[in-house]
């Protein structure tokens, strides 16, 4: 279905990207958000706080992180598309109920615009540090969707598609923004709402009585209903059945917990997304995401004036992760080149599904700041040489001056 | 006669609740204030956290939601937001909601928001077999304080009146008539209610502090219960081991969904400015319609 116009500012504006993030949120029909302010995200709370009165949409800054992500539970159940925001220190926080919104199918969205970790670390300077963390970060096993902007217009596109996946898989999904993409400034376009597409909540058909909240569809995802409409179910983040009640026994526990997996490991050719250039006959790959992927163009663009043949891989989705892509790629590639702003994490997942077939060179930095363009054409070289050659100088960033 | 049934999950009995366990007390009082106020089955929604109190979702027939140990009353909130007509009820206990949950319970009140909060307080973590909570009396013993509570314990009513809730009662499954007026009066309430019920825990509570059969820890807390109007006739030193029943706090005050919609009402006509940050400037070469006003 189309975007409600309600919300949807159309026009061309020069927004950072946490003000786009917040209009992609409001374009994709949300009408709740709970959040606690940190840095480098604040900015997305304050503009939605602006904003839903005049949509008729609740704005609530709650007592912490805990209670902003059991909140949009909470409303997600009571029918509206809700979402929060975060930075690292949140985050941890908020993977309690994320995992409550994993085991009760919750559609709802989490941006989380990182900063330099761990702990407090830097909050006002870049990092991509919770990349592992959006994975793997609450306890127990499931899928997850997580989007990677590298743009202010980016932002808002990829909030709106978050939204769209939550509905579509019944689960959280993260914006994995970072504070240099949150905090830039650029044109952002927002379409007319004829031309923005949103994805309902996908009620059940069925009526009460003959309804299983957890009985799923062909492509793993159980249909939804909303409380107040004579249904009455019940919902529990213990191991259930397809009736909702608890049922903790082996037997429903590989049921429930390999459906979670499933419905996103089984749809992942439908959820990805990423941008490739010059795969055909690449030498050398880079992998990146987010701001890095900016960074990175320019040793790119160096290492194509110098006539070398490198290719390129932004992720979009870096969750799920495109490993048969890396792995077909890998037979014919001499090496991955992976800039990150973190000492190596989604490089593994690179590592991993090339499997020894091709090199796979990270190329990391702490946070902070960005990487220096050098030392990602400098690993681009490294790579040309093939497995042969020593891996230490591409491991080594250099040093480099602080804004 | 009250049909409890139609308020049941039959096929989900029996409960998990030990023998001599009073939450079926508490349970039923809520189910009785539901009956009595004739309220529509469909537009319940029943939050609970975790915990033994917290089971009951799982046996009533209504819109019911297990969440996360303390996040119920968060939840609720979401829940309320989300559609202000639901009767929004949050069944917890007492390490539930003032331990892990403490900070959502005093913020909960302070907004005033429209929540009946029923506390099961038992003194004890009965779930995970007699741990020490924030309501263990000084010196009473449990599996983490084995040599007897050395910490004081929290006043939970006090606590939730400091806050800002506007009905506060306090009643024990010893007096389940009274206790189940208190739900009725609290679930009747447009704002924060709080209901605590004192209700024994006989299997982790009674027996580490040697307090006889299921009947006896009754009595425990029928000797240490006073009536709130008969309380005021005495002294605080008179008192210091007594729990005052009855209604303790019943005022009206502006409930947090019905004042969110009259800020949304209140700026539908006016402009909003989004001139938040100094970098945020659209330079009028890029402005287009819609980007001024909304």
């Amino acid at each position: 279905m189309k975007a409600s116009p309600e919300g949807v500012l159309t026009g061309a504006h020069y927004l950072d990207g946490d003000h786009a993030c917040a209009e992609g949120a409001l374009a994709a029909g949300c009408r709740f958000f709970a959040g606690y302010p940190i840095t480098p995200s604040t900015e997305i709370a304050e503009r939605i706080a602006r904003r839903f009165p005049k949509v008729g949409g609740v704005f609530i800054q709650m007592e912490d992180e805990m209670a902003s992500m059991a909140a949009i539970l909470g409303a997600a159940w009571g029918g509206v598309k809700a979402m929060t925001c975060t930075s690292g220190p949140g985050f941890s926080l908020m993977m309690e109920n994320i995992g409550l919104g994993i085991m009760m199918e919750v559609p709802c969205v989490v941006a989380n615009v990182q900063r330099g970790g761990p702990s407090t670390g830097l909050p006002t300077m870049v990092g991509q540090q919770d990349m592992m963390q959006a994975r793997w970060g609450s306890h127990g096993d499931y899928g997850i969707i997580a989007l990677s902007p590298n743009s202010p217009q980016e932002c808002f596109d990829r909030t709106i598609q978050a939204f769209n996946l939550s509905e579509q898989y019944r689960l959280p999904v993260f914006v994995m923004m970072d504070e240099c993409v949150g905090h830039m400034t650029e044109k952002v376009v927002i379409p007319e709402p004829d031309a923005i597409e949103v994805v309902p909540r996908r009620l059940s058909p069925l009526p009460p009585g003959e309804y299983l909240p957890y009985a799923a569809n062909g492509d793993k995802v159980p249909d939804m209903v909303t409380a107040g409409e004579g249904y009455r179910i019940h919902t529990t983040g213990l191991t259930h059945d397809e009736r909702g009640y608890p049922d903790m026994t082996a037997e429903a526990q590989d049921k429930l917990v390999r459906r979670l997996r499933a419905k996103i490991d089984d749809n992942a050719e439908k959820i990805y997304d990423h941008e490739c250039k010059r795969l055909d006959d690449a030498d050398v790959v880079v992998v990146s995401y987010g701001i890095t992927s900016r960074v990175a163009r320019a040793a790119i663009d160096a290492a194509l004036d110098d006539g070398l043949r490198v290719g390129e891989i932004r992720l979009i989705t870096v969750w799920p992760f495109p490993a048969e892509l890396i792995r077909d790629l890998a037979a014919n590639t001499k090496a991955f080149v992976v800039p990150e702003i973190n000492l190596g994490q989604m490089v593994l997942e690179v590592e991993r599904a090339a499997a020894g077939a091709a090199r796979t060179i990270p190329v990391t930095h702490a946070g902070g700041w960005v990487h220096d363009p050098q030392t990602i054409y400098d690993a681009i070289r490294e790579g040309l040489r093939g497995n042969a050659a020593p891996r230490k100088s591409a491991r080594k960033p250099r040093k480099e001056k602080q804004p | 006669m009250i049909d409890f049934e139609k308020y049941l999950r039959i096929k989900k009995f029996p409960l998990i609740w030990c023998a001599g366990c009073g939450n079926g007390i508490v349970l039923k009082g809520m189910l009785g204030a539901i009956d009595r106020i004739g309220l529509d089955k469909n537009k319940i929604t029943v939050v609970s956290g975790i915990g033994c109190s917290s089971r009951a979702t799982g046996y009533v027939d209504f819109n019911t939601l297990h969440t996360t140990h303390g996040r119920a009353i968060a939840f609720a909130t979401g829940v309320k937001f989300a559609n202000p007509d639901l009767t929004v009820l949050v069944v917890t206990g007492d390490g539930d909601a003032t331990a892990i949950g403490g900070n959502h319970f005093i913020h909960a009140a302070r907004r005033n928001i429209d929540i009946t909060v029923i506390l099961y307080n038992n003194w004890i973590y009965g779930m995970t077999g007699g741990q020490v909570s924030p309501t263990t009396p000084h010196g009473m013993r449990a599996t983490t304080a084995p040599f007897g509570n050395p910490e004081g314990s929290f006043d939970i009513s006090r606590l939730a009146i400091a806050a800002g809730a506007s009905f506060v009662a306090r009643g024990s499954v010893t007096s389940p008539v009274k206790l189940s007026q208190y739900i009725e009066k609290g679930i009747r309430k447009k704002g924060f209610a709080l209901i605590e019920a004192f209700t024994p825990c006989p299997t982790a509570f009674g027996r580490q502090n040697k307090m006889g059969k299921a009947l006896d820890n009754l009595e425990w807390i029928k000797e240490r219960t006073i009536d709130v109007k008969k309380a005021d006739a005495l002294s605080p030193e008179e008192l210091e081991d007594k729990l005052v029943t009855g209604i303790l706090v019943d005022v009206e005050k502006s409930e947090y969904t019905d004042l969110y919609a009259k800020l949304v009402e209140s700026v539908r006509d006016i402009p909003v400015d989004l001139h938040i940050p100094e970098r945020e400037v659209v330079p009028a070469s890029i402005a287009v319609a819609g980007g001024e006003e909304l």
